[in-house]
């Protein structure tokens, strides 16, 4: 099961970073993991937030760029190999990754989380499904 | 001590060269009226025929041609020669992506060339220098112009085009060119290079430049003629009037001589297109009177300056226009190209942006920049760097061939630039000149 990420675009500049989270916070919403991608003219900020719609539709009527991506959430054992042994899985499904970054858990000590962007979600999840892989639901996503 | 390519022209007693105009006026205008339906048409709508026209004290009674014209008559409609007495086009970087395009006969090609040819002695140019053309070749007049005019005189021609400023600077240094023609602001940006590689103007061998194709100040002269170590002269022209060479400057740098025998010159008030007398401020108007392929009549340069008869100390007898102040209509000249916001506008929608988009020109050492915001839109977002960096490149890419110079592109996001109320301002232009 799939997750979704928001992508919203930024001019590279000292404060747009900040006019954005001003949106999110005014409106409540809370940031659970945020990647950023820059080049020297602009920048894509990468979330995942508790209430991906509402955040979206908040951002654009502030009249931000924000679109909905699908992305897959792992949990990832918090011990040495715990990264490697989930990518053999990937490996193996033949799955590219186009970015990757880190998801804080509030609790869960044992497990890292990782959200991994790749090439085609629905093929992905199912060759990942059949290896015993199973992507964490929204559901779950918002309990850890 | 002056030295002239056509002296019987260029220092005739002023009542030949106003006789001469006078013939040549009348004759053209009877060709034009002959052979260019179109301008008959304006003639006929007020009322003039070639019988009214019997001087130069005529020259008010005629019509206007301006810009429009050009593009309501493009391509052929202003032709006054059958095509196959036509040896070569040049062209403009056009408006809405229509260009201008200008024709000419082997005749207007040697008008033009001996145009030039007088610019370049004018600035000392004898058959004993290196003169290295860089400014563009090919569709733009500024290359084919001055390589001309460098052939008439016997000069050794480099013909180097513009861009890549290391070889240009390798030229100028291994084959001691002594004679540099381009746009000032390229000459600057040389200058700038060669101060870099530790090069003072006494080792460099040049000694003068002919420089033109944008507006450029006074103090841009004395810095370009110090890096360089030169004297730097002003060339004036248009693509629909020939080119570069229309006037240029003398060793006195007071003004370009208008060559007279070729163009009469008259000042306009733009509003009310009204002739004002000598030396007032006002719309330059030129009149080709011996072109034969693209024979303007009162043609409506939009170039804002003034002009003078007073006898210059060069010995030229041909009237002086002062450097253009601007153009009285929209079109910037970026690095010596002819740039419009409305082409801007025209790739934008062409390629799914919106028509938000502002154009910032401003000069930094002496060399114009030129960068176009583009807001993104929400179509064009996606969360891939590579994906949008593509679509960036592909705007510059078509930004590039619609213009024929690469601005720099940045997209924005939505409603960063700023809206009016009336007008839009497209361009913020910054250049102190």
């Amino acid at each position: 099961m799939s997750i979704q990420q928001l992508s919203v675009f930024l001019e590279n500049q000292p404060g747009k970073l900040f006019e954005m989270t001003a949106v999110l916070a005014e409106n409540k919403i809370d940031i659970r993991a945020l990647s950023l991608a820059e080049t020297t003219d602009f920048g894509i900020a990468r979330l995942i937030v508790d209430d991906a719609a509402k955040a979206a539709s908040v951002l654009r009527s502030g009249d931000f760029i924000a679109s909905g991506t699908d992305v897959l959430a792992f949990a990832v054992p918090n011990e040495p190999g715990g990264l490697h042994n989930l990518l053999a899985k990937f490996n193996a499904a033949q799955v590219n990754i186009e970015y990757m970054y880190a998801f804080l858990g509030n609790e869960d000590k044992k497990n890292a989380y990782m959200i991994f962007r790749v090439t085609d979600t629905p093929a992905a999840e199912a060759a990942l499904t059949a290896l015993g892989l199973k992507p964490l639901s929204e559901q779950e996503i918002r309990t850890i | 001590m002056e030295r002239y390519y056509q002296p019987e022209i260029e220092c005739a007693p002023r009542e030949e060269i106003e006789k001469l105009q006078s013939e040549r006026l009348v004759s053209q205008v009877r060709r034009v009226w002959e052979n260019v339906p179109y301008y008959r048409k304006k003639m006929e709508e007020k009322g003039v025929s070639p019988q009214d026209i019997r001087g130069i004290e005529d020259l008010s009674k005629l019509p206007f041609l301006s810009k429009s014209d050009l593009r309501d008559a493009y391509p052929y409609g202003l032709l006054g020669k059958p095509l196959k007495e036509c040896v070569r086009i040049q062209s403009t970087s056009g408006t809405t992506g229509k260009r201008v395009v200008a024709f000419y006969t082997q005749h207007d090609i040697d008008l033009w060339e001996d145009c030039c040819a007088r610019a370049i002695v004018a600035a000392g140019g004898t058959d004993e220098d290196v003169c290295q053309v860089s400014y563009g070749y090919g569709l733009f007049t500024g290359g084919p112009g001055l390589n001309g005019g460098s052939h008439k005189v016997g000069c050794l021609t480099v013909p180097t085009s513009s861009g890549n400023t290391d070889r240009q600077i390798m030229f100028i240094q291994d084959l001691s060119a002594t004679i540099l023609c381009c746009t000032p602001s390229y000459a600057a940006y040389l200058g700038e290079r060669m101060k870099e590689m530790g090069l003072g103007p006494d080792e460099i061998p040049l000694k003068a430049g002919i420089f033109g194709a944008e507006a450029w100040s006074e103090e841009m002269r004395q810095d370009i003629q110090n890096t360089l170590g030169i004297k730097a002269y002003d060339i004036y022209g248009l693509t629909e009037l020939s080119g570069p060479g229309v006037a240029f400057e003398c060793s006195d740098q007071h003004g370009m001589h208008l060559n007279e025998d070729h163009f009469i010159a008259e000042i306009i008030d733009p509003e009310t297109q009204e002739v004002l007398p000598e030396g007032s401020v006002g719309e330059l108007v030129i009149t080709a009177v011996d072109k034969e392929a693209f024979p303007m009549i009162r043609y409506r340069t939009r170039d804002i300056c003034s002009l003078s008869r007073e006898k210059c100390s060069c010995g030229r007898t041909h009237v002086r226009m002062s450097k253009p102040k601007g153009r009285s209509d929209d079109m910037l000249i970026i690095r010596g190209v002819n740039v419009f916001p409305s082409q801007i506008e025209t790739v934008l929608l062409n390629q799914g942006y919106a028509a938000n988009y502002q154009i910032i020109v401003d000069r930094v050492n002496n060399t114009d920049t030129f960068d176009v915001q583009v807001e993104m839109t929400p179509e064009m977002f996606t969360d891939h760097v590579g994906g949008i960096q593509e679509l960036q490149k592909k705007l510059d890419a078509a930004l590039q061939s619609m213009l024929g110079i690469r601005p720099k592109v940045t997209l924005v996001a939505p409603k960063t630039i700023a809206r009016s109320e009336g007008k839009a301002v497209r361009v913020i232009d910054r250049r102190k000149i």
